[in-house]
């Protein structure tokens, strides 16, 4: 087990009290694996990667829970500790490049300093590495590139000198938080398909956070569904999409343009996201839920079968035959 | 049948002048600063009928947010005519319709922070006089409810609401105007996707009770598949191809609109994931500097020695469908 995460409990104070911004969330990521955790805005997705890697500030604080990366454990790590560990052992690629790249220094001096502050390699050997990592990720005449200003390279790659950034120390895990949402199509296409070898090659792991069902079901091999805070539903991303439990992953689903006939109204999910600090008691999502009943005023406990567990009183497609996970 | 947005010739140019320094400094040494000139738009002809909603689609710096203004008459075209209803949308330079209104991307961007939501959708009409003040709470109120918000809205400010509140804000404050035709530039993009199915709903909703007709301009092939009767693909400021929306999207001509569709993310009809995209390679070349003929060529599987160098206009590749394309794909 790479990453282990338990009851991980991440919360922000608030002029409207206390935000459960990430409310008892585990989960495991194996060696090797692509993770994707999908939500919308204010579920917690990017929160808890951020938690993991301990990027949270006050107002926010850590509450509880444990995250365990090959057994060691980064909650309540000192702080210059945790600092040799990130970039190093785990890495992050975020949504907007133009604001991760430092737009006063040139590709090679940026990817220069991540090397420098995990270890002692010569000019030479950083220079090899960067040309390396650059044409990993797919960016054409790397040496001509090392010398380049950020305004200079086009959204897709920045994005790819982030990825490179994210990838020199060869760390274990990276946290991708919704990298080619800024992207076109054609261009998050190929950075999609980069990414895929560059894992296979590399044997990390990823945690791909997204808010688009399409786009992380083209990479991970498991789902993580969160909302409000909360983990409702995990799974093989086959079996999740095909028969989620929970009817609010059956909701995002429903809710895709492509799922309904042209021209014919969408499926929708009423309502909005409840505010994290007025959340209903019991179920989050039963003020929305078409399947709610009283039993969803309490709490509902995780279910565990097999490699899916659900958070749900009422889940969905139990009794098809093909719905019962092996 | 009659178009009733009609292009004709559209281009669009953006020239950028060097400052001040550069010139006299280019004076100096004997050579002339040259001014930049961005192709944003070159040549587009096409027609929407009343009631039809055209999406169109490409990727950013394709030129269909600025086709979008030009059409909506909020910017003028370097060459060629933007008319609704057989008359120009724009004389001397200046938009002379309320009859085409828009709706733009980011509801957080459009709506006047400083304004309160009554009085956003009031400004418009009281202006055009098509409502007088005594009548403007209950028309505010009106617009409210017909995209889903309550009365009471009017007395709050936008950052009050959330996106999708916004958004429906926005729309309230372009039908208003009692427009017959709506301009949409990426009205969901910036939406989480429940909210943005509700949103959709509500343009469809509108758009049958009001018989309007649209311009829907998306980067989501999805989207632009669910709501337009119709689609035109835009490439480095040219329509490369354009057709009714299903046959488009199961039959692409334009090797380019195939790619498009092979690279997109999506879930199959029975929701299992697609994994295998098809990326398309290389980036799109810069609109200050349109390379020769097919601006697709560098980046095209197909391309030939002709693509290199001979412009492919927009042809007929069926009764009611065009592409621009040498060599256009066969498809069944």
């Amino acid at each position: 087990m790479l990453l282990q995460v338990r009851d991980l409990a991440t919360h922000f104070a608030t002029r409207a009290g206390t935000a459960r911004a990430v409310d008892g969330v585990s989960f495991d990521v194996h060696a090797g694996e692509i993770v994707g955790l999908v939500g919308e805005s204010g579920s917690g997705k990017s929160v808890t990667g951020y938690s993991i890697l301990g990027l949270i500030d006050p107002p926010g604080r850590i509450a509880g829970g444990s995250v365990r990366l090959d057994g060691q454990e980064l909650i309540g790590m000192p702080h210059e500790r945790l600092r040799a560990l990130r970039g190093r052992r785990i890495a992050m690629v975020f949504q907007d490049p133009m604001s991760t790249l430092n737009a006063v220094l040139r590709v090679s001096d940026q990817m220069r300093l991540a090397m420098l502050a995990h270890g002692k390699p010569t000019a030479a050997q950083m220079r090899q590495r960067s040309i390396d990592a650059l044409a990993k990720v797919g960016i054409p005449d790397p040496e001509r590139r090392l010398d380049a200003w950020p305004h200079e390279l086009s959204g897709g790659m920045r994005q790819r000198v982030a990825i490179a950034i994210a990838f020199l120390n060869r760390p274990g895990l990276v946290i991708c938080d919704e990298p080619t949402t800024a992207l076109d199509v054609s261009i998050q296409a190929q950075i999609l398909i980069e990414m895929r070898t560059l894992v296979r090659e590399e044997g990390v792991s990823l945690i791909w956070i997204s808010h688009d069902l399409a786009t992380v079901s083209v990479l991970a091999s498991r789902l993580l569904v969160m909302y409000a805070g909360r983990l409702i539903e995990e799974g093989p991303t086959d079996e999740v999409l095909r028969r989620p439990r929970h009817p609010y992953t059956q909701g995002l689903i429903d809710s895709l343009p492509s799922r309904a006939p042209p021209g014919r109204d969408l499926v929708q999910i009423p309502g909005a996201t409840p505010a994290l600090t007025a959340l209903p008691s019991g179920c989050a999502f039963r003020t929305r839920c078409t399947h709610a009943t009283g039993a969803c005023a309490v709490p509902p406990a995780q279910t565990v079968v097999g490699p899916r567990t659900w958070r749900c009183h009422h889940p969905l497609h139990m009794n098809t035959a093909a719905g019962i996970s092996a | 049948m009659t178009d009733f947005i009609g292009l004709t010739g559209i281009t669009r140019r953006f020239t950028s002048i060097p400052p001040l320094s550069e010139r006299v400094a280019k004076r100096l040494t004997g050579s002339r600063a040259s001014a930049t000139v961005v192709h944003a738009v070159e040549d587009v002809t096409l027609g929407i009928a009343t009631g039809e909603t055209l999406g169109l689609v490409g990727e950013s710096g394709c030129g269909k947010s600025t086709l979008g203004r030009v059409a909506a008459g909020i910017l003028p075209a370097t060459l060629g005519e933007a008319n609704i209803a057989g008359k120009p949308v724009m004389t001397r330079g200046r938009k002379n319709t309320t009859r085409i209104q828009m709706v733009f991307q980011d509801p957080f961007a459009s709506l006047n922070p400083r304004m309160r939501v009554g009085e956003i959708i009031e400004e418009g009409p009281l202006v055009h006089r098509l409502i007088t003040k005594a009548e403007a709470r209950s028309d505010v109120a009106r617009w409210l409810a017909a995209v889903g918000l309550d009365a009471a809205a009017a007395e709050r400010f936008p950052h009050q609401f959330s996106g999708g509140q916004r958004q429906r804000i926005a729309l309230a404050r372009a039908l208003a105007m009692r427009p017959d035709a709506l301009i949409c530039d990426e009205p969901v993009a910036s939406l989480d996707v429940s909210i943005q199915a509700q949103i959709i709903n509500l343009f469809l909703k509108l758009r049958r009770e009001l018989n309007l007709t649209m311009l829907f301009i998306s980067h989501d092939l999805s989207v632009v598949r669910h709501v337009s009767d119709r689609v035109a693909i835009m490439y480095l400021g040219r329509i490369v191809e354009i057709g009714p929306t299903e046959e488009i999207f199961l039959g692409p001509k334009h090797p380019y609109t195939r790619a498009l569709l092979d690279s997109a993310p999506r879930l199959a009809a029975d929701g299992a994931p697609v994994q295998d995209i098809r990326p398309i390679s290389g980036e799109l070349p810069s609109p200050l500097n349109p390379p020769p003929g097919c601006a697709f060529h560098q980046r095209c599987a197909f391309a030939q020695d002709r693509c290199r160098t001979e412009l492919p206009i927009l042809f007929p590749t069926g009764a009611v469908r065009q592409a621009a394309c040498h060599f256009p794909l066969e498809n069944p």
